[in-house]
């Protein structure tokens, strides 16, 4: 029964897999995503329409994805941000007129060497370290050699059999709103390499362009175990690098400028199946969304060609996703395994690392996210914000600066994650372009606790002190802000409201009671919301049932 | 202000006794009976400049017109240098002597530099057509400091393409001409600057060895080849053969020269990676005059005659005059012992399968997309495959197919890496001969310069004619090739040549050694033919 359906609607194979995928997993990003782009009112009607009578039969979908198991690990290429290349002094900026950052060098003419970086190394180290991995005493650099116009030297340099890090994993806490819980995936080696440059293709494609800014940039290739079993696990374990290379300051681990690149390798197997299956690769994964939609895309298409019978053109090849159509389509065929000719780069030394050399960096590794998001939790901290926080490194330094000299630390938090956060958000400005200071945040985290200022008033000061900075206490002076807490003061104040507003006094004991927030309101007017409120209403009702 | 080779380092009493061999020769003495010593062209053009008695423009002159008469028969030269440039160099030296300015220790001399190393100022073809008319935008390490130390580059001398041969008959431009007999080969692959230095168009002249690519020429010509140990000169901007066994070495007339010009190129560069960082020792000191020698001036050396390069193979007239440097290095003090290096004749295929493997990658940025000749194509692979078919030439795409091939999956365990571990038992072996003598010894070539053409159809004659220097390579050590007498053949007799194999970086003992029996070797003189009217050392 199953079968009939799916071939019967075969035509519009993506659309059916798209929906399958979503309706396993976020049924409503999916309508945002495809509203997203543009579609007519008339097509989204019809899409719904589609998606309601698919629902059945996504219901059976998901019945028979339960019998599969999808393997899947991550290649990850990750640009180290070294101010200058690998093998040669050229800086590397992106977005560069094309061509403006080469030398002989890098552009492998006749008779230029290259003579390694060593930031390269201490890069690698560093991320090695912090991947848990083996480090290699002794490893080299090895020629991998294919043509390609963005390769000038038609070869890379690389690392083949000895890679300077290996057998290592990564911490990952998954997102609450995917079920949350903690994983472990395993990392098979992390290498060094370099870039290649990149082809501009013309308009009419009668002829290419090679700008080679890029070609000798270094890479730091990650690869994983085949750990992942999920769009979203592989997503979050992309996520966790970004964040282990950020928070080591070896990338800026951005995906749009390709400084992150993963490249996904998927197969999937009915559950119970030892071996694995037909491995498929996934590349141009340009965010973590993509990484997860493309492999759960994937999954999908696989899954539906094994149940029908048609494992055999589940083939090993290197797939494209295609972000607009939301699909994998084949880019190359592979052709049983590629000779690249690996052999040791004779231009460069071996790689010889000390244990004093390893141990100085191990030491001086930062507090890397995993270990700041166990160290939050102890903290009393709910997953949640433990995850908002230490998610940018420098929103958790940010926090770690406020709590340190002794903040309120789950009023910091709220803070940093609502009022803060919010106004990043609008004014499109990370943590580090606000003029607020952790120190005056913690002040006015205190102001508050203290009784000095009111809350209201003091995420009036916020406001300030992100656009303008200034201290606390200097704009509780300036504006005149101090709570009033003295009952004596309150209640000449409530008594001059009262004796202003004989009506609606005359109302208010003739049963309107609701006329209280009206006097509130006038006493807050006439304090500039300084009245401390509890003392405030606690006055003012004596007052108002005094005489009645 | 002069040079220290001026200054004696053994300050005792100048001997009467001073060994000499007599020149041997199994044909008329190429030139005088009595032929003094060859001097240091170096040493001479500076003693001259600073005292004045010519100016750096009339010996620039001077040379230049013997490389416009002598050119036609030899094509030593791919590019050489406008008269103007050249002389406009010469004046600015004149200038600075003159007004007492400081000039360098190679001031006004004159080299030829091999086309595969790279020169900002010239073109740099490495001798293939796919090179054609590339000017590199910089210039090689060691020409910049040539230049750096008053040196004028006359010009880039012809080579087989790449470096891969071993007549510079694999030139994509030109055939040499031996200086010795013009229908003979200079030797390879550095023929160009062999030939050139021979014929005294130039007084020293750079060369590369990466299996022997200065030593067979320099035995070839009659010269001074000295190779340095690996890492001692920087490779950067040489234009890569074979990565791990290309060295920049030295020709010169006399050892004083190749050692000087050593002297002056060696030393740690920043941009390569493999160079050393020791420190250059002064090779000039070196030097001790002839008529400071005591009698027996290497007493206590020990020299270790390779077994292996004297027996079946090699030409028995080699093999003679090979034996007769032996004895005179015998008389001059020297203990001789013959050594055996059983993993001597593995040298050559391990060379070649390491040499090739490593070329196949080193020419791959031979695309036609940058630089070079580009040959236009519809896709991608025409435009490759065309460019590379036709730049290239036939011995060139052979040594790339080789290489390929050996480093192909399923193939590299088998060749590249027994290659490998072959090349590790050479070097220990060698360690090994050298821990017990202070210098090895055999023949530069098994014979002497052959005919054009001889071999040309023969790549595996050709191949086997590296025996003797191959191994060197793979080890990585410094070897002096010099002449030490002549056989029949050509007008006036064929040069032989001689190698003395050093620890490494023991370039010093290799050049005080080979300056002592170049001084005391009596009755040869290396002038060939084609200049031996107009020149008197």
């Amino acid at each position: 029964m199953a079968l009939t359906l799916f071939r019967g609607l075969q035509s519009n194979s993506f659309r059916l897999y798209s929906s399958v995928y979503v309706s396993r997993k976020h049924g409503v990003l999916y309508c945002s995503m495809r509203s997203a782009e543009g579609q007519t009112a008339t097509q989204e009607k019809q899409q719904t329409q589609l998606k309601a009578s698919l629902k059945k039969e996504s219901t059976k979908f998901e019945e028979l994805l339960k019998n599969y198991e999808a393997v899947i690990g991550i290649e990850t290429h990750v640009q180290l941000s070294t101010h200058t290349k690998a093998f040669c002094s050229c800086p590397y900026n992106y977005g560069a007129q094309p061509n403006t950052s080469i030398c002989p060098i890098c552009m492998g003419l006749p008779g230029a060497l290259p003579v390694l970086n060593s930031k390269v190394i201490e890069y690698a180290v560093k991320v090695g370290l912090a991947l848990n991995c083996k480090l290699s005493l002794s490893s080299k650099f090895d020629r991998k050699q294919y043509f390609y116009p963005d390769l000038p030297k038609g070869y890379q340099i690389s690392q083949f059999d000895i890679p300077i890090a290996s057998g290592g994993y990564l911490d990952v806490d998954l997102p609450l709103e995917f079920g949350g819980g903690h994983r472990k995936f395993g990392i098979t080696r992390v290498h060094m390499e370099e870039d290649a440059g990149k082809l501009l293709h013309t308009g009419n494609g009668s002829f290419s362009q090679v700008d080679l800014n890029r070609a000798g940039v270094p890479l730091l290739e990650i690869v994983s175990e085949p750990d992942m079993r999920t769009g979203i696990e592989a997503a979050e374990y992309a996520a966790e690098l970004q964040r282990l290379v950020r928070y080591l300051g070896v990338s800026n681990g951005n995906m749009q400028e390709g400084s992150l690149r993963c490249d996904v390798n998927i197969s999937i197997r009915p559950i119970g199946q030892l071996e694995f299956g037909t491995k498929v690769e996934i590349k141009n994964l340009n965010s973590f969304s993509s990484v997860s939609r493309a492999i759960d895309f994937e999954i999908s298409r696989q899954v539906l060609l094994h149940s029908q019978g048609q494992a055999n053109q589940i083939v090993q090849e290197t797939r494209l996703w295609e972000e607009g159509a939301q699909k994998t389509v084949t880019m190359r065929k592979k052709e049983g395994l590629a000779d690249y000719r690996y052999f040791p780069e004779p231009d460069l030394p071996g790689v010889a690392l000390s244990e004093e050399y390893i141990n100085g960096i191990h030491d001086s590794l930062p507090e890397l996210p995993e270990m700041k998001r166990r160290r939050y939790e102890k903290l009393g901290l709910s997953m949640q914000d433990v995850l908002f926080l230490a998610n940018d490194i420098n929103v958790a330094a940010f926090f770690d600066a406020t709590i340190g000299p002794g903040a309120d630390v789950k009023l910091a938090a709220n803070w940093i994650m609502g009022d803060i956060a919010a106004y990043m958000k609008n004014e499109k400005l990370s943590i580090n372009d606000i003029k607020l200071t952790p120190k005056e945040l913690g002040e006015l985290i205190a102001s508050i606790k203290g009784g000095t200022i009111s809350g209201k008033i003091g995420k009036e000061i916020l406001f300030e002190l992100m656009a303008k900075g200034g201290t606390v206490e200097g704009l509780i002076k300036e504006k005149d802000l101090v709570q009033i807490v003295d009952p004596a003061e309150i209640e000449k104040i409530v008594d001059k409201v009262l004796a202003a507003n004989p009506k609606q006094l005359e109302q208010y004991r003739g049963g309107k009671t609701k006329l209280q927030g009206f006097f509130a309101g006038q006493i807050m007017r006439e304090t500039k919301g300084k009245a401390n409120p509890g003392l405030l209403n606690k006055i003012l009702l004596e007052k108002l049932n005094a005489k009645s | 202000m002069l040079s220290s080779a001026q200054t004696p380092r053994l300050l005792r009493s100048p001997t009467t006794t001073t060994t000499t061999l007599k020149c041997l020769h199994s044909s008329p003495v190429p030139a005088s009976a009595t032929a003094p010593p060859p001097p240091s062209q170096i040493l001479t053009t500076r003693k001259s400049l600073v005292s004045r008695q010519t100016s750096a423009v009339d010996i620039a002159k001077s040379f230049l017109d013997r490389l416009r008469r002598t050119e036609p028969h030899l094509n030593s030269f791919l590019h050489v240098s406008p008269d103007e440039a050249i002389l406009k160099q010469a004046e600015e030296l004149d200038n600075k002597i003159k007004n007492n300015d400081a000039v360098g220790p190679l001031a006004g001399v004159l080299v030829g530099v091999k086309d595969n190393i790279c020169t900002y100022d010239m073109p740099s073809t490495a001798g293939s057509r796919l090179l054609e008319n590339y000017w590199p935008p910089f210039d090689a390490t060691a020409v910049r400091k040539l230049r750096e130390s008053g040196a004028i580059v006359v010009g880039k001398t012809n080579l087989d393409e790449f470096g891969m041969g071993s007549t510079t008959e694999g030139s994509g431009y030109q055939v040499t001409a031996n200086p010795w007999d013009l229908s003979r080969v200079p030797g390879g692959s550095s023929g160009g600057s062999a030939a050139a230095v021979s014929a005294r168009q130039c007084m020293v002249a750079l060369g590369s060895d990466t299996g022997g690519s200065v030593r067979q020429p320099a035995s070839f010509c009659g010269v001074v080849g000295l190779k340095p140990t690996y890492g001692r000169v920087s490779r950067y901007g040489l234009v890569a053969y074979a990565s791990s066994l290309d060295v920049i070495g030295c020709f010169g007339s006399s050892v004083a020269d190749a050692g000087i010009l050593l002297n002056s190129i060696s030393g740690h560069d920043k941009f390569d990676a493999t160079s050393s960082k020791r420190e250059v020792p002064d090779y000039q000191s070196q030097f001790v005059a002839i008529d400071y020698l005591e009698s027996k001036p290497l007493k206590g050396l020990r020299v270790g005659v390779i077994r292996e390069t004297l027996e079946n193979g090699v030409d028995s007239e080699v093999i003679s005059s090979v034996r007769s440097a032996v004895s005179h290095l015998e008389e001059l003090g020297c203990s001789v012992m013959e050594v055996s290096l059983p993993s001597f004749s593995l040298g050559l295929p391990a060379y070649y399968i390491l040499a090739l493997s490593e070329s196949s990658s080193n020419l791959s940025r031979y695309d036609g997309v940058r630089y070079g000749k580009q040959v236009p194509g519809d896709e991608l692979n025409s435009l490759y495959g065309d460019s590379r078919a036709q730049g290239f030439g036939s011995e060139v795409k052979m040594r790339i197919l080789m290489g390929t091939y050996a480093l192909s999956a399923g193939y590299y365990d088998a060749y590249y890496k027994r290659a490998q571990q072959v090349r590790t038992i050479i070097r220990n072996s060698f360690k090994e001969a050298l821990d017990k003598n202070d210098i090895l010894i055999s023949p530069a070539a098994p014979s002497v310069a052959y005919k054009i053409g001889e071999k040309k159809n023969d790549p595996l004659a050709m191949y086997a004619g590296d025996i003797m220097t191959v191994n060197v390579n793979l080890a990585g050590l410094p070897a002096l090739v010099l002449p030490c007498g002549f056989v029949e053949g050509g007008a006036g007799g064929l040069p032989v040549g001689f190698q003395m194999i050093g620890a490494a970086f023991d370039e010093e003992k290799l050049l005080k050694i080979g300056h002592i029996f170049e001084q005391t070797l009596q009755g040869c003189s290396f002038i060939p033919p084609v200049i031996a009217d107009e020149w008197t050392s």
